[in-house]
């Protein structure tokens, strides 16, 4: 393989016998920016680490810009990292941050002074050079650490859960700053995150990852409505699913408690097989006008969201999630009223029952 | 309304909660001194006196404070030192897991091991007839012929050691532990070497600590009386064993500038004990 700016091959890493990390094949395009996604313990850090160097590969390569660098030193990557704990150094000044770099690579004082002075205005803190990371919020003192990491013009950033310690508004604002920063500079970029949200809004690409194994590559739309493996389908945003039986495989056919489904596509599996129907909540209409498909059911819940409104509506044993637009003139949904609902052909898919 | 009288009240009621405290600390602490104080002006014949601070300038009392301070300087240094790289090694040095444990243990007991069974354990050891001296002796090293002494400064600091030391890896350990690893891993992140991690970070961080920490075994040996005295029964001039001298020696008896030497060193420590906090409450800021 070459192409990538980085590449990963075959990549795998145990840790006392246990697998953290496998069968890791990854490449990344200058200026690309890629998000490891996936629920905590999965591997995404022991991944962000082993291409920062802080752990050597039990298997597998990784390169940066065409030289191997599978068991180069960290110190000698010239590669940025932002820490999920910001990391900042607490006896030095922002400015003695993000100078620290330049300081430790022997440049004077004038190029370092010019360079943070160059990141304070890139972070939007151009006053904050003579403050302490403790005189700091949190959001600033991230910024720091990012700056920090810039101030070295590094060939690569990688950001480990930079967010989730800040609190929700905040790390609303800091996403698309991260990622205003990432466009201005152009510079090759990997985030690692559990939040979907977060890696829906800011990557180019998505690495789903589960149990220390890759699930799915792609783009956000890509993974978002052509989830790959159940897993996915379930971890990145909010899924329906309904055990049914295929009823008709030619045309797509299935069949849920004695009523027809009609599925956009052929089925790959044979009439009678049990299998899962999946669709998002954004698919379902209450009433007749969404789409070909019907169900009715008693609505459970309704969950008032702001923008959009979530109901759930009871059919049975199983239930079905939807999400409503809100706006001013709209009749919620009542608890325990009889519903129809209907959706599109092309909304549904089908997948194997696990 | 209400809610008007009730903060007082609260805070009457959080007053009540250190009301123990208060009253230990002018009974044990803010009394005595004050009597010390009082007493310190007082003549050997009866009523009040500035001689005795005066008498602060002699040689006598100049030599107690000078060998008390060397002493003081010279233990808190090496206990100083000694003590940061145990705490150093078995905090982050790779050593084996339950060297820690023994250690803290063992530091936990030591520091506090002080007075006659401190004295008498070294002069089983190290005296004259001690077990490591016999013990020299049958590889043909006589330790009183090449000039050591326990009853010497060397050897009185020796002893101070034996608490010195432990005290450190006891306060320093803490410290150490919070060194984040994120700071190492970011410093080399950047292009640090480990070198350059320490200087620039680590021991910048661990600095007010160590510092801190290095008053308090000032301090530590500076107060000691009991180890010194069951050492050297009095006869090395520290200030601390002047004090008594003064006060309930028979050849040597002026209790007020016994008072007043005390006066002294009281100031002393509360200086180092000043500094100290101030030290400590920089630390807490950045290791909190
Ligand atoms: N230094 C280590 N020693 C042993 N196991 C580790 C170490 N680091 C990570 N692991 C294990 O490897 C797995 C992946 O961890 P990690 O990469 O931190 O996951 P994530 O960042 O996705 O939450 C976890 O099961 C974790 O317990
Ligand atoms: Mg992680």
């Amino acid at each position: 393989m070459s192409g990538g700016f980085l590449t990963l091959e075959g990549v795998r890493k145990e840790f006392k016998g246990k697998l953290a990390v496998d069968r890791f094949d990854l490449e990344v395009a200058p200026g690309e920016f890629v998000s490891f996604l996936g629920p905590s313990g999965c591997g995404k850090t022991t991944t962000l680490r082993m291409v920062a160097g802080f752990e050597h590969p039990s298997a597998g390569t990784v390169r940066l810009a065409g030289k191997d660098v599978t068991f180069a030193k960290p110190n000698e990557r010239n590669i940025g990292m932002v820490f999920q704990s910001y990391a900042l150094f607490p006896n030095m000044t922002v400015a003695g941050n993000i100078g620290f770099g330049l300081r430790v690579r022997k440049e004077s004082a004038a190029a370092r002074e010019r360079r943070v002075a160059e990141l304070l205005e890139l972070i939007h803190l151009p006053d904050k050079g003579k403050s302490y990371p403790y005189e700091l919020s949190g959001g600033q003192q991230q910024r720091v650490a990012l700056a920090r990491a810039l101030a070295i013009r590094p060939q690569l950033l990688l950001l480990d859960e930079p967010l989730s310690a800040l609190d929700a508004k905040i790390r609303v604002e800091l996403r698309s700053e991260i990622r205003r920063i990432q466009r201005e500079l152009g510079i090759t970029t990997i985030y690692v995150t559990h939040d979907q949200e977060e890696a829906l809004s800011l990557s180019d690409r998505i690495v789903v990852m589960s149990a220390g194994q890759m699930e799915q590559v792609g783009t956000p739309f890509e993974i978002y409505n052509f989830p790959k493996t159940s897993f996915v389908a379930a971890f990145v945003g909010t899924l329906n699913q309904l055990h049914c039986t295929v009823a008709d495989a030619g045309s797509g056919a299935v069949a849920f408690n004695g009523q027809t489904i009609r599925v956009g596509s052929p089925i790959q599996f044979a009439k009678g097989t049990r299998v899962l129907m999946m669709l998002r909540p954004e698919e379902l209409h209450l009433g007749e006008e969404g789409g070909d498909n019907r169900l009715s059911g008693k609505v459970d819940t309704v969950t008032f969201l702001g923008g959009v409104v979530r109901v759930r509506v009871g059919l049975g044993d199983s239930n079905l999630t939807l999400d409503i637009l809100n706006e001013r003139t709209l009749r919620l949904p009542t608890v325990g009223e009889q519903q129809t609902l209907s959706f599109p052909p092309h909304a549904c898919w089908v997948m194997a029952e696990n | 309304m209400g809610g008007a009288q009730r903060p007082p009240q609260r805070r009457l009621g959080q007053w009540f909660g250190v009301l123990p405290f208060f009253v230990f600390s002018s009974l044990f602490l803010i009394g005595p001194t004050l009597i010390l104080a009082y007493r310190s002006f007082e003549a050997p014949q009866g009523g009040l006196t500035l001689d005795n601070y005066r008498q602060l300038t002699s040689e006598l009392v100049l030599n107690a404070y000078g060998m008390s301070v060397r002493i003081s300087l010279t233990t808190a240094l090496v206990g100083g030192l000694f003590g940061f790289l145990l705490a150093w090694a078995v905090s982050m040095g790779g050593l084996p897991r339950p060297f820690r444990s023994i250690t803290t243990t063992f530091s936990g007991v030591a520091s506090n091991f002080a007075g006659v069974p401190l004295a008498a354990a070294f002069i089983f050891t190290l005296g004259r007839i001690g077990l490591v001296t016999a013990l020299f002796k049958v590889f043909g090293i006589d330790l009183y012929e090449t000039g050591f002494s326990l009853y010497s400064f060397l050897g009185l600091s020796l002893v101070y050691l034996y608490f010195q030391i432990p005290l450190m890896v006891l306060v320093v350990l803490p410290a150490l532990d919070g060194l984040k690893r994120d700071w190492r891993e970011a410093a080399e992140n950047l292009g640090a070497t480990p070198g350059q991690y320490w200087r620039y970070v680590a021991l910048p961080v661990l600095l007010p600590s160590i510092l801190g920490t290095m008053i308090l075994l000032f301090g530590n040996s500076f107060g000691a009386h009991a180890t010194a005295y069951a050492l050297t029964g009095g006869l090395f001039t520290l200030g601390t064993l002047l004090i008594g001298q003064q006060i309930s020696g028979d050849v040597l008896h002026n209790p007020g500038l016994g008072y007043a030497v005390a006066m002294g060193m009281v100031m002393i420590m509360a200086l180092s004990i000043l500094i100290y906090s101030l030290l400590q409450r920089r630390s807490e800021r950045w290791l909190g």
